[in-house]
């Protein structure tokens, strides 16, 4: 893919930051990395501005929910070295009732929207976003929708539950 | 809602006026709102809400098996919506690995840049009427109607096309569709040429668009910009070139770049690549005449839904459509990001799957929605007229912004 190998990349993130990133290996060729919240801002400036990687390309920054682990909601970046044309994705797992994480929008201007939408769709709280509001849905709603137990539809519906199709 | 910063602003002393353009207003192309202050003519801040048409597509497509996603992918960026839908059926057969005949990817390569040269066709046909000229924006739409037409004989449909399957097309391409591409490639080039000789050295055009909301490549690459907007503003990052998919790489073609990123560069780059496109779409036709003509789909019966015609007279087809319909079929359970270079930007598939009938968890990475963000703070200090002129270089389409 680019010029950078993942092993090569992921021997430089373990140099700089020995002990605080695990890696959850590469589907499809692309570095998938875990790490704590106390750790990601420092994580992503450096990616951001070592002299040979340059993740200078902020690709996305999303969510997803597990609710039966102990850490169930994810943040995951996705960033993207122009000049090298690698990627990397981050996960950061949160534990419920404290899902605080540091915002990137001192990195990336563009954080700030993808930020905003994370935020109004699982609830993730961006400590230091300059504006912190619900984006795609009613200011006054109050449950976070994306999350698995919400319901997409009327819950008294049974016609379409999984285990009707054995699963 | 007190400390919503939209209503912030009702000083009667202000001496500025606030202006609500939109949701509707035709000048927004599209439902969202900004909410301006201006001194005068001039804009001293602005707050863009969106979300009037969020539809909840992440939350719906947790609930839908994979080729029942394809018509929500739609809805995204309907004014190229085959782009979307290719883009997902490639995300899912990358999930599945499977690999598709050339002549399907040369096939799909001749729709998506049709797909982008509609999209193209309207964004710039309207930034046209938003600087007062019409002509331009209807010579072009005749040609955005022959597009539309070739669609028609391959999938049915126009505007919201679920073109294509998982791992290929529904049905071979027809003669008459072949026809109709030929035609538009005889008759396209020729309103092209006439369009950029209204526009590209028109001297009220270049007034009203020159150095307007011109951006640094800092400044766009800081907001996650791409596409033509971040190509117009120096930053060569096209994802056909750099992560070729579809066998782009066999093609030859070149990305267009402008120099500062304002309204006149993104109209110049948007119409080169349209010329790029129409190259493309010229040595796809000559690369399929040596490929088998009966192709048009990979062979992989457990994800392709069979023909109707199969599935009434031929018993595996009937097995196999409805392991497909049922969801009945496993799948492997990893994570696939997969993007493709929509008419917008880069539109990304964050796709991740726990095996079972629909994805665990699908994000779309909508370019619309990225590249919007920089609409308010850009619009500062800029005239009202310039910020409408900005807007429609931006090309956001409603559908894309808020999924």
């Amino acid at each position: 893919m680019g010029k950078i190998s993942n092993e090569e990349l992921l021997s430089k993130i373990d140099a700089q930051f020995p002990g605080q990133l695990t890696s959850t290996g590469e589907p499809f060729g692309l570095l998938t990395l875990e790490t704590g919240r106390e750790h990601i801002i420092d994580i992503l400036t450096w990616l951001k501005n070592d002299p040979v990687l340059q993740f200078i390309y902020l690709t996305d920054i999303t969510a997803i929910h597990y609710p039966e682990t102990e850490k169930p909601i994810g943040v995951i970046y996705h960033l993207h070295s122009l000049v090298n044309n690698v990627r990397v994705r981050i996960k950061v797992f949160l534990a419920d009732g404290d899902t605080h994480i540091p915002t990137a929008t001192t990195l990336w201007n563009g954080a700030n929207w993808m930020e905003r939408e994370t935020y109004d769709l699982f609830g993730v709280i961006f400590d230091g976003h300059p504006d912190l509001r619900r984006i795609l849905n009613v200011d006054d709603m109050t449950a976070f929708p994306m999350r698995r137990e919400y319901p997409l539809e009327d819950p008294n519906r049974v016609d379409k539950k999984d285990y009707f199709f054995g699963r | 809602m007190q400390n919503h910063p939209v209503f912030i602003d009702n000083d009667p002393q202000s001496e500025y006026s606030t202006l609500n353009l939109g949701p509707t207003h035709p000048a927004t192309h599209g439902v969202f709102q900004n909410v301006l202050q201006l001194d005068g003519e001039r804009i001293v801040s602005g707050v863009s809400t969106i979300g009037y048409i969020h539809r909840a597509f992440e939350k719906i497509a947790e609930h839908r098996p994979f080729y029942q996603i394809t018509p929500l992918t739609d809805r995204l960026n309907y004014c190229s919506s085959p782009i979307n839908n290719m883009g997902w059926h490639m995300t899912v057969e990358k999930l599945l690995g499977i690999q598709t005949p050339k002549r399907v990817d040369y096939l799909r390569i001749i729709i998506m840049e049709l797909a982008r040269i509609s999209d193209h066709i309207i964004c710039n046909g309207v930034l046209g009427v938003d600087t007062g000229a019409f002509t331009g924006f209807l010579y072009m739409m005749e040609h955005r109607e022959s597009i539309y037409e070739i669609y028609e004989e391959i999938c049915g449909s126009r505007l919201t096309t679920n073109i294509g399957r998982i791992g290929g097309f529904e049905r071979n391409f027809n003669t008459i569709a072949f026809a109709k591409l030929r035609k538009f490639l005889k008759d396209f080039p020729v309103a092209l040429k006439e369009f950029e000789a209204l526009f590209n050295r028109n001297r009220i055009f270049i007034d009203r668009t020159k150095d307007v909301a011109a951006v640094t490549a800092e400044d766009a690459l800081s907001y996650s910009w791409s596409g033509p907007l971040l190509r117009a503003a120096g930053v060569d990052y096209d994802v056909r070139a750099m992560n070729p998919y579809s066998s782009y790489e066999d093609f030859d073609f070149d990305v267009p770049v402008g120099t500062n990123g304002d309204v006149y560069n993104r109209f110049l780059v948007r119409n080169e690549e349209m010329w790029q496109s129409i190259r493309l779409i010229e040595q796809a036709l000559v690369k399929l005449e040596k490929e088998p003509s009966h192709i048009f789909h990979a062979d992989v019966p457990e994800f392709y839904l069979p023909p109707k015609e199969e599935v009434y007279n031929n018993m595996e087809a009937l097995i196999y459509h409805f392991k497909i319909v049922m969801g009945e079929i496993d799948t492997p359970v990893t994570e696939v990001y997969h993007s493709v270079e929509g008419a917008n930007g880069e539109l990304g598939f964050y796709l991740v799957n726990d095996g079972g009938r629909a994805p665990y968890r699908l994000h779309f990475r909508r370019p619309s929605f990225i590249n919007y963000q920089m609409y308010a703070p850009m619009s500062r200090g800029m005239l009202l007229s310039d910020a409408i002129i900005n807007m429609s270089s931006l090309n956001i389409i409603a559908g894309e912004l808020d999924a």
